[in-house]
């Protein structure tokens, strides 16, 4: 029996288990929506496409499986960019489906129509313009295996219109075939054995883990491995929740924004072992001086990441999870705590600190939140200052309970991808934290999060002003404050009623202790509003060209 | 120093542009990139020179790795190989000067492929060094028109880099 091309792409997504798609309707993809139409898998109808596809980003991140996104062409896949870029910056695996105008359109300018895969050439992982209706179910089983596997990514389909509407003998691929994608798992035994050499005739070595951690399912491991050699831990700010945040042997995030304790290790350490990690620029700062004295051990299952920024020692191209465990049948235990002492003396001299008096703050927001949910909360964020006092304050204790835009940074990210989140995990708590400035970028997702029943708990650190900026204004421009303070705010209590949902303002420390409690064990979704004090900067922060080993507070 | 890079690609549309995006988004530096298909139809193969130290090579290549399209890469420069480039020049010639110009390419033994009243059109194939003399020695003449395929590239002996090598390995 044939069936339409849009009809087989439901039943691919059933075959490959997807319980839910987020997308926003339109002309080119209504094949397909049609389709839809007689499917059981769950559609979450959002405001906005961004917010689609950050949905399928927050799913994805907290549920560990590929998230589905659809948008129509044109504008629809437009509004999707962003969040592609977003996807592909932190390796997050995603499905993204476009319609596109009809093939003998395709090219003329139609309406409706733009070239949404060589826009996405350079953020996705692989992209596909379907020409031949009968390839969809292979391209879309690839599409799947190439999103998962590996270093995951983005992967998008662009479905032209009259494609979905050929008819096609169904058959999905039991197995893909691409000779030029094998990614590598099993590290290489004599690199792995150099490694647990280097390790075990290390004085003073820091383990230094990022969001690989995550992807690969290693935290088991690591903790395994940091117990094993008594190493010290500093998390990248996608490795947060990786390691337990109230452990003993963690230092806190490193870079830019980093504990004091963690740079310090880095900086004087003898051996850095780099775990699915890639030396960013917002963790190095100046690269002459990150690490000077230390050997490197790189793990990580992409190969280009390996030599990119550092000179690496012993480079291991493998899945994070299985290096580790062939790593720990081989290093011997370190009993010597001369290092661990020095760690030890760096954190009690240089402890995060804000002073808890006078007008809310932030971090006091934070320390609460951290208090009340036990560390066991998922936590989305957004972008700024915020979110930096989320990675130094809350205290994870569940690997990939962060919940965070890393490397592209997306102002607007943290409502959609908290709503996904929220979606994938419906039993878990999920309490997002976000600036007054990027909760206006997507808030029209206010009404998902009602028409989807989601008992999503929103903090919105107000500040009344785009505070990440206004602290670089500050700093790189005599606080000449240009463009960041709000002149006008909407009341987001109110705005919180006509969305039929609960509403605090919460103004002081006594409020934050009083209320912050009973918002969050509100059934429903509840957004709490912390006039919080302006003045607050995320400290310690490194100068633009400093040495990570040389943070000031501002 | 450089590099003379055989890329074999999946023949899909749009991996041309996906090799060439990624170069010039890194930065990376394209000499000369000359595609075809080879004996699979299903795989083009891509000869790309590139300018740059170990480092950058090395990015380049595992950078190139990434594109799912990209099957096989082999720097043929570390090894015994042949490269070609094909150029057609067409200079001034008026029928007086034709006599000399078709002794220089006897000497390249490059040859006239079209002869008009005041312009004549050679073509020469050879290594850089040999094109590069070539189109020096024709320079006084006028060069009206210059056109190069890029280099192309292939090891020496028995060794290959063809697609079947790779599945047997
Ligand atoms: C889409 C986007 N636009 C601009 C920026 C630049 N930017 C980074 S942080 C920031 C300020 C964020 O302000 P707010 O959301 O109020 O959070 P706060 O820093 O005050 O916690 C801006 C504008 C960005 N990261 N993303």
């Amino acid at each position: 029996m044939e069936i339409t091309a849009a009809e087989a792409l439901v039943k691919c997504l059933e075959k490959e288990q997807v319980e839910v798609i987020f997308g926003y309707p339109g002309g080119a993809i209504l094949p397909v929506y049609d389709a839809f139409f007689h499917s059981t898998i769950k559609h979450v109808l959002v405001r906005h496409e961004q917010g689609a596809v950050h949905a399928a980003d927050g799913y994805a991140r907290a549920t560990g499986r590929v998230g589905v996104c659809v948008a129509t062409s044109g504008p629809g896949a437009t509004n999707l960019v962003t969040g592609i870029a977003n996807a592909y910056m932190d390796s997050v695996p995603l499905v993204v489906f476009t319609g596109q105008v009809p093939t003998s359109q395709v090219g003329t300018d139609s309406f409706q129509e733009v070239d949404i895969t060589g826009i996405t050439m350079p953020i996705t992982k692989h992209n596909y313009l379907v020409k031949d209706a009968s390839q969809l179910p292979r391209i879309i089983k690839s599409a799947f295996h190439i999103a998962s596997t590996g270093r995951p990514g983005p992967v998008l389909i662009d479905l032209p219109k009259d494609v979905a509407q050929t008819m096609i003998k169904f058959q999905y691929p039991r197995t893909v075939q691409l000779r030029g994608y094998k990614p590598n798992y099993k590290g290489h035994p004599n690199k792995i054995v150099e490694a647990a050499r280097l390790i075990t005739r290390a004085q003073r070595p820091v383990i230094y883990a990022g969001g690989g951690i995550l992807n690969g399912g290693a935290s088991e491991e690591l903790l395994a491995l940091a117990e094993a050699i008594n190493a010290p831990v500093t998390n990248t700010f996608m490795g947060l929740s990786s390691f337990p945040g109230d452990h003993p042997l963690f230092l806190g995030m490193l870079g830019l924004h980093g504990t004091r304790a963690a740079n310090l290790a880095v900086t004087n350490c003898d051996l850095l072992i780099a775990l699915g990690a890639r030396f960013d620029d917002r963790v190095t700062g100046k690269l002459a001086e990150f690490a000077p004295q230390a050997g490197v051990v790189h793990v990580d299952i992409d190969p280009a990441e390996i030599g990119k920024n550092v000179q690496v020692h012993v480079p291991i191209v493998g899945d994070v999870k299985l290096v580790l465990k062939e790593l720990l049948a081989r290093v011997e235990k370190r009993n010597d705590t001369s290092w661990l002492d020095q760690i030890q003396a760096w954190k009690e001299q240089y402890p995060l600190h804000y002073d808890p008096e006078g007008k809310l703050k932030p971090q006091y927001v934070i320390e609460k939140l951290n208090e009340i949910t036990g560390g066991n909360a998922m936590v989305a964020t957004d972008v700024g200052q915020h979110q930096m006092w989320v990675a130094q304050y809350y205290r994870f204790k569940r690997p990939g309970s962060l919940i965070s835009s890393g490397g592209l940074g997306t102002m607007g990210f943290g409502l959609p991808a908290a709503m996904g989140a929220q979606v994938g995990m419906p039993e878990q708590q999920v309490v997002l934290v976000v600036g007054d400035g990027g909760f206006q970028m997507t808030m029209q997702e206010l009404a998902t999060v009602v028409e989807q029943e989601l008992p999503l708990k929103m903090i919105i650190m107000n500040n009344h002003t785009l505070g990440m900026v206004r602290q670089l204004q500050q700093l790189y421009c005599d606080s000449r404050y240009m463009a960041v303070n709000f002149k006008f705010l909407p009341d987001f209590e109110v705005l919180a009623k006509a969305y039929g949902i609960k509403g605090y303002t919460l103004r002081t420390n006594e409020e934050v202790d009083k209320l912050l409690p009973e918002a969050l064990a509100q059934p429903g979704a509840v957004l709490i509003n912390c006039i919080v004090d302006a003045d607050e900067n995320v400290n310690p922060t490194v100068m633009a060209g400093k040495s990570i080993s040389e943070a000031i507070d501002c | 120093m450089r590099h003379t890079l055989a890329v074999m690609v999946e023949n899909n549309p749009g991996v041309l542009a996906r090799v060439a995006g990624l170069f010039s988004r890194r930065g990376y530096n394209i000499d000369s990139l000359a595609v075809g298909r080879t004996e699979n139809p299903e795989v083009s193969r891509m000869t790309i020179v590139v300018e740059g130290d170990q480092r950058v090579l090395e990015q380049v290549t595992k950078q190139l790795h990434k594109l799912v399209d990209v099957i096989k890469i082999s720097d043929v420069t570390t090894e015994r190989y042949v490269d070609r480039e094909l150029v057609m020049i067409k200079v001034s010639a008026t029928p007086s000067q034709r006599g000399e110009i078709m002794q220089i390419a006897d000497i390249f033994r490059a040859r006239i492929v079209d002869l008009g009243a005041k312009s004549i059109t050679l073509e020469c194939t050879g290594n850089d060094g040999k094109i590069n003399a070539f189109e020096e020695s024709l320079r006084s003449y006028g060069i009206k028109e210059l056109v190069r395929t890029g280099k192309i590239a292939m090891l020496r002996g028995i060794r290959y880099t063809g697609v079947q090598a790779q599945e047997s390995e």
